[in-house]
């Protein structure tokens, strides 16, 4: 008996599938130490670069600017490239998608369900990433000055917005068998320079700038640091003559399109995976 | 009147484009030729064919997985390829011989999840894991991670999540590859019991295993290089020797042996080698047993000591030599 619409009985099961993915490859003791420590690490590094060219001058704006930035974008490579990596993990390593393609079920909305433990694992390590910077490093944090209508609209539209993007690359991973888990990973490193996660997109060559533009993760970042600490992200000239509401209809028209090219893209390499037979196709194991 | 026919191959054909690196140019490589078939509800149908025959891919375009060069197929009623989601509904599939599963997930976990993906409720599917598992003899390790299973029980876990959703149509890819023989029986007899539980449900299974297709199916088709030479009920089939002599002979063959001889000997309609360390076999179908005498002169014309001449009734694997011209584990081809 058919209890649940199959969009919906697709994103949950895989939500719960992921979750059991994602927390059960150690003991909870493990997990929750890795979960710190990993995101604590990263930042750390960066930390330690910025004040050996900075000269430690952590009250600079630039600190918070890209120390936000860099928290945030972790949210990247957990959500764009955990969806398309579901494509890696069941085709190759458990030898479920064959499995997962014959049953009745959507499948963008299964990749999204299996992104939604990626999430909550990326969220919990922004958490603690920022909660390192507000209470060790002096990242300027009032409570009362955040925006937190604007913190989460961005930050649901943000990783609408990440998820589509995940489903085009889990398109092209579909067909590109071999060496397909660096996709992800080499995407989400690309991305970094050019969505002015560390740095403003002015200190990019003037040529180079327009990828940024193009790119909705661009204007997230920048509401998301406006909406936690808007002085800081108006210091810098990148989007200073645009206000909220713009920025905001921008970071919608870009997902949209993103949304809509990463849709079909989807749809056609899924086809096309059809007639190549490569659904069940086995290269990196 | 509901649709009496489960599965139909129309003139499907399947050719796959490969090359082993980018500087090569695309080989075609043809996996089906112009496959007919029709299945009927209710019937337990056998593939039965060499590794390399076409069966996966056949199967792979009837759940929806692949997409046929050419011809059509419909499957409980719906074009596979135009009405993939009305298919998927409605059928299961199971392949042998490998691991799959989610390894981090204990059994009832692996299984429960795919019952929600089929939209069954919990409560059901708790209840059918229970019966499921009990039958295959597998309730006992609900509660271990798949990836702490044998190869064997993993196998057995693969085949209750096929059956669990209770399809209309359930596809078995070769079910008992890599199964010891204890298991390979049990699920044999499983088989056989879902099967009559329910006259609606309807079954393909592939296999090489010709005692496997002899006792279960209802009709078998034999398919070799992506065609099907033969299909009929596994009796029907065996009538096609029924007026010929088999033999089957073991001997020692110091000096070698020249099946050429054999062959072109009147009468001798198939001659198979199998060689051993210790000895040769002989698999000969014969006109008639006239011809007998004259194979046994050949064997003594090559210095062969003959140490065992046993004639058989015409079975399952005699009907592929006569009509493959060599026995089912021989010749694997690669694109299956």
């Amino acid at each position: 008996m058919m209890r649940k619409s199959t969009i919906l009985r697709s994103f949950i099961s895989a939500s719960w599938l992921g979750w059991k993915i994602e927390s059960n490859w150690t003991d909870p003791f493990l997990f929750a130490t890795y979960s710190i420590i990993k995101p604590l690490a990263s930042a750390t590094i960066l930390v330690i670069m910025y004040s050996i060219i900075a000269d430690a001058q952590f009250s600079n704006p630039m600190f918070a600017y890209l120390y936000l930035g860099n928290a945030f974008y972790q949210y990247v490579p957990a959500v764009l490239s955990g969806i398309s990596w579901t494509i890696i993990e069941d085709r190759e390593h458990y030898r479920t998608l064959k499995y997962i393609y014959i049953a009745p079920l959507k499948i963008p909305m299964y990749l999204f369900g299996r992104g939604v433990a990626k999430f909550l694992t990326g969220s919990f390590a922004v958490f603690i990433t920022v909660l390192a910077g507000f209470l060790f490093l002096k990242v300027p944090f009032a409570i009362n000055e955040v925006n937190w209508g604007l913190f989460f609209l961005s930050l649901f539209l943000g990783i609408i917005m990440l998820a589509l993007l995940g489903l085009l690359l889990a398109g092209i991973t579909l067909l590109t068998a071999r060496h397909s888990y660096f996709i992800g990973d080499v995407l989400a490193s690309g991305l970094f320079l050019f969505t002015g996660a560390i740095f403003p997109l002015e200190i990019l060559p003037a040529w180079l700038r327009p990828i940024g533009y193009a790119l909705p993760i661009t204007y997230w970042l920048e509401l998301i640091r406006r909406s936690l600490v808007g002085s800081v992200a108006k210091a810098f000239p990148t989007f200073s003559s645009l206000s909220n509401s713009t920025l905001l209809l921008i970071l919608v028209a870009t997902s949209l399109v993103s949304g809509i090219l990463g849709y079909f893209v989807f749809r056609r390499c899924d086809y096309l995976a059809r007639e190549r037979g490569l659904i069940d196709i086995a290269t990196n194991y | 009147m509901s649709n009496p026919i489960a599965i139909e191959a129309n003139n499907l054909g399947r050719v796959y484009k490969i090359r082993n690196n980018r500087q090569e140019k695309f080989k075609e490589l043809t996996a089906l030729i112009n496959v007919n078939l029709t299945v009927q509800k209710g019937e337990l149908f056998g593939l039965l064919g060499p590794n390399g025959a076409g069966k996966t891919t056949l199967i792979k375009i009837l759940t929806t997985l692949l997409s046929p060069s050419s011809g059509f197929a419909t499957v409980a009623g719906f074009d596979v390829q135009k009405f993939p989601e009305e298919v998927r509904k409605r059928i299961n599939m199971v392949s042998g011989g490998e691991t799959s599963g989610y390894g981090l997930l204990t059994v009832r976990e692996n299984l429960w999840m795919f019952a929600q993906f089929y939209g069954i409720e919990s409560a059901e599917a708790n209840k059918r894991i229970k019966i499921l598992t009990e039958i295959v003899g597998l309730s006992d390790r609900l509660s271990t991670k798949s990836s702490d299973l044998s190869t064997g029980l993993r196998q057995k876990m693969n085949i209750v999540r096929g059956f669990l959703t209770d399809p209309e149509v359930l596809f078995l890819d070769e079910p008992t590859l890599g199964l010891d023989v204890e298991a390979s029986r049990d699920v044999r007899e499983f088989i056989n019991r879902w099967m009559h539980d329910d006259e609606n449900r309807t079954l393909l299974l592939t296999t090489h295993y010709m005692a496997e297709a002899d006792e279960l199916c209802d009709r078998v088709a034999i398919i070799n290089q992506g065609k099907v030479l033969a299909c009929d009920s596994p009796a029907n089939l065996k009538k096609i020797l029924q007026k010929d002599a088999i033999f089957h002979i073991s001997l020692n063959a110091p000096y070698g042996i020249s099946v050429d001889k054999f062959e072109n000997i009147p009468g001798v309609k198939n001659c198979v080698l199998t060689q051993k360390p210790d000895e040769v076999f002989l698999d000969l179908i014969l006109e008639d047993e006239s011809i007998l005498p004259e194979v046994i002169s050949e064997t003594g014309r090559q210095l062969l000591r003959l140490n065992r001449l046993e004639k058989k009734e015409p079975s399952l694997e005699d009907v592929f030599i006569k009509l493959v011209g060599q026995r089912i584990d021989e010749g694997e081809n690669v694109n299956d």
